[in-house]
C-alpha cells in the first residue's frame, strides 16, 4: 500500500499552487500513469496530491495558423483522437495513439508525460522535433531549455505546465522499435522537415535522455532521403544499455529508426 | 490519516462513502463494495485484470484513486449481466473457450465491452489485437479470446430476434 497522502481537487491555477505550497512535500497529480505506480511501488511519497484535472486552462486543443496547443491536461486518446492533431500532425496523432496500451491512454496526459521525462517517454521526441514551447503557470520554456537529462525538466518547484504549442512542420513521421514487454521505446526517432530546415529527436535510447542527433540533421537539411543517413552514426558511449538492449544495438536501433521515419513521413512506423 | 467523502456511481447505484485518500480504486471495489470480480494481476500497471469502464472509458482501476473517481459512473463485470443473462461478450467467452484459469477474464471483457463500444461492430481481428495489449492472459494464447470479441461484436450487428 501506498504511504498515506492527502488529495485537493483543483479547480483553478491558484488554488493548484496553494495547495502545493501548503504541503511539506507535495506532487502535482495529472493522469496518475506515471506517479501512481512509483508511489504504490514506494519509490515516491509524497505528504500531499494536487490533481490538476479540474482546471479550465489545462484544457482543450486548438490550432491556429501553424501553431497547434495542446492543453497539459489531456489525454493520450484525446490527442490520438483528435481532429485538429489529426489534420495538423498526423504523426504526432498516431504518436499518442502508439502510447502503452488503450486504458494508458484514457488517463495519461501529455503534460504529465513531458513534467515526469522519462528517458523512454515517446512525447519527448515529439516535442524536441517539432520545436515546441512548453508554457507554464510562469513563462514559457522552448523545449531545446525544457529537457535536462533523465527525470529532468527546467520546471521549477510548483510550476505547472498549462500548454504544449507545437509548430506544425511541412511534413512529420515517427519511428519506434517497443520493449516487447513494457511497451515503452527501445529506441524511437521523431523527424520533423521545416522550413528553416530538418529536427530529429531521439528518445528511449539516450543516457541521458531525449536528444537532438544534430549531424543527421544536417545532412537531412541538404538532402531529405534515407539514404542521406546512411554512414552516420551515433556513439554507443551515450546510449543506454540494458538486459533489453545494449548500447551498441540501441545506437544501430536509432539510426534504422531515423531512416524509417525519413521514409515515411506523416505517419507512425513501429519497427 | 486524510479521509474524503466520495460519491461514485458503481453498476447503476451511487455509493457513498468515507475513504482514505490513498485507496485505490480497485480497493474501494473490491474491498468497499464487495466487488470481487474485479481483479489485481500485477503491481506495475501492466496486466488489466483490474480494468473497468468509467465515464465510457476502460481504465485500470489499479491506477487509478477512489477519490479521483469522485462523481465518476463505474462499470465492471458485475454490472454486465441482466438476471440470469449472460451479457452477449460473456456468452461468447463461453462458446469460444476464450478462458481457462478465467483470471484475467473479468478485466478482458471489460476492456472487449469498451472497445466494441468505441469500435463499432465491423471491427476487425488486427483492431481487437491491438485494443487489447493492455490486457495480458497467461492462459489461452489469446486466439479464442480475438475469436470471441469478434463474435461479440457481430452479434450486435444482427441482434437476434
Ligand atoms: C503500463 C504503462 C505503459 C506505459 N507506456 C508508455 C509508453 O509506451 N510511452 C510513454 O511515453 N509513456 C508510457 N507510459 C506512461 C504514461 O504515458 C503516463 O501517462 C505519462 O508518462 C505521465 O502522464 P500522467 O498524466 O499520467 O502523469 P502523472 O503520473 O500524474 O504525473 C507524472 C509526473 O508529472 C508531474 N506533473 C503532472 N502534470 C503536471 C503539470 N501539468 N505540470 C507540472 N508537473 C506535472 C507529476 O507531479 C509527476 O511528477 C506508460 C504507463 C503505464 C502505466
Ligand atoms: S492489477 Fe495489473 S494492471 Fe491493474
Ligand atoms: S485465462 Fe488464465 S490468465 Fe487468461
Amino acid at each position: 500500500m501506498m504511504y498515506p497522502f492527502s488529495y485537493h481537487r483543483a479547480r483553478t491555477l491558484d488554488e493548484a499552487r496553494a495547495y502545493f505550497e501548503g504541503g511539506e512535500d507535495a506532487a502535482y497529480l495529472s493522469g496518475g500513469h506515471s506517479l501512481l505506480p512509483t508511489m504504490k511501488n514506494r519509490l515516491a511519497a509524497p505528504d500531499r496530491l494536487v490533481h490538476l484535472a479540474a482546471i479550465p486552462e489545462l484544457r482543450g486543443i486548438t490550432r491556429a495558423g501553424d501553431r497547434l496547443s495542446i492543453g497539459a491536461a489531456e489525454t493520450h486518446a484525446a490527442v490520438a483522437a483528435s481532429p485538429e492533431v489529426r489534420g495538423a500532425i498526423p504523426a504526432l496523432a498516431a504518436l499518442a495513439g502508439s502510447i502503452g496500451d488503450p486504458q494508458v491512454r484514457h488517463r495519461g496526459t501529455i503534460g504529465g508525460s513531458l513534467a515526469n521525462n522519462d528517458p523512454a517517454a515517446d512525447y519527448p521526441a515529439a516535442a524536441l522535433a517539432l520545436d515546441a514551447v512548453i508554457e507554464t503557470s510562469e513563462r514559457a520554456i522552448s523545449a531545446d531549455n525544457f529537457f535536462q537529462g533523465m527525470f529532468t525538466t527546467a520546471l521549477d518547484e510548483g510550476e505547472i505546465i498549462t500548454r504544449v504549442t507545437f509548430t506544425v512542420p511541412d511534413s512529420a513521421g515517427y519511428a519506434k522499435m517497443r520493449n516487447p514487454a513494457s511497451r515503452y521505446a527501445l529506441a524511437a526517432s521523431f523527424v520533423a522537415r521545416r522550413p528553416g530546415g530538418v529536427r530529429l529527436a531521439i528518445t528511449g535510447a539516450g543516457n541521458n535522455g531525449v536528444f537532438r542527433w544534430s549531424e543527421a540533421e544536417a545532412a537531412l537539411a541538404t538532402r531529405f532521403e534515407r539514404g542521406a543517413l546512411a554512414g552516420l552514426a551515433l556513439d554507443p558511449g551515450d546510449m543506454m544499455s540494458d538486459m533489453h538492449a545494449d548500447a551498441r544495438y540501441r545506437a544501430h536501433l536509432c539510426a534504422v529508426a531515423s531512416a524509417e521515419a525519413v521514409g515515411h513521413q506523416g505517419k507512425l512506423t513501429l519497427l | 490519516m486524510s479521509q474524503s467523502e466520495i460519491a461514485i456511481t458503481v453498476n447503476g447505484t451511487e455509493r457513498r462513502a468515507e475513504v482514505e485518500d490513498r485507496l485505490l480504486l480497485v480497493d474501494f471495489l473490491r474491498e468497499h463494495l464487495g466487488l470481487t470480480g474485479t481483479h489485481v494481476g500485477c503491481d506495475t500497471s501492466q496486466c488489466g485484470a483490474c480494468t473497468v469502464i468509467l465515464d465510457g472509458q476502460a481504465v485500470k482501476s489499479c491506477t487509478v484513486l477512489a477519490v479521483m473517481a469522485e462523481g465518476a459512473e463505474i462499470r465492471t463485470i458485475e454490472g454486465l449481466a441482466e438476471g440470469e443473462s449472460l451479457h452477449p461478450m460473456q456468452e461468447a467467452f463461453c462458446t469460444h473457450h476464450a478462458l481457462q484459469c478465467g483470471f484475467c477474464t473479468p478485466g478482458m471483457i471489460m476492456a472487449a465491452v469498451n472497445l466494441v463500444d468505441r469500435h463499432g461492430p465491423d471491427v476487425d481481428a488486427e483492431t481487437v489485437r491491438h485494443q487489447l495489449e493492455g490486457n495480458l492472459c497467461r492462459c489461452t494464447g489469446y486466439h479464442n479470446i480475438v475469436k470471441a470479441v469478434l463474435a461479440a461484436a457481430g452479434a450486435q450487428r444482427t441482434p437476434a430476434e
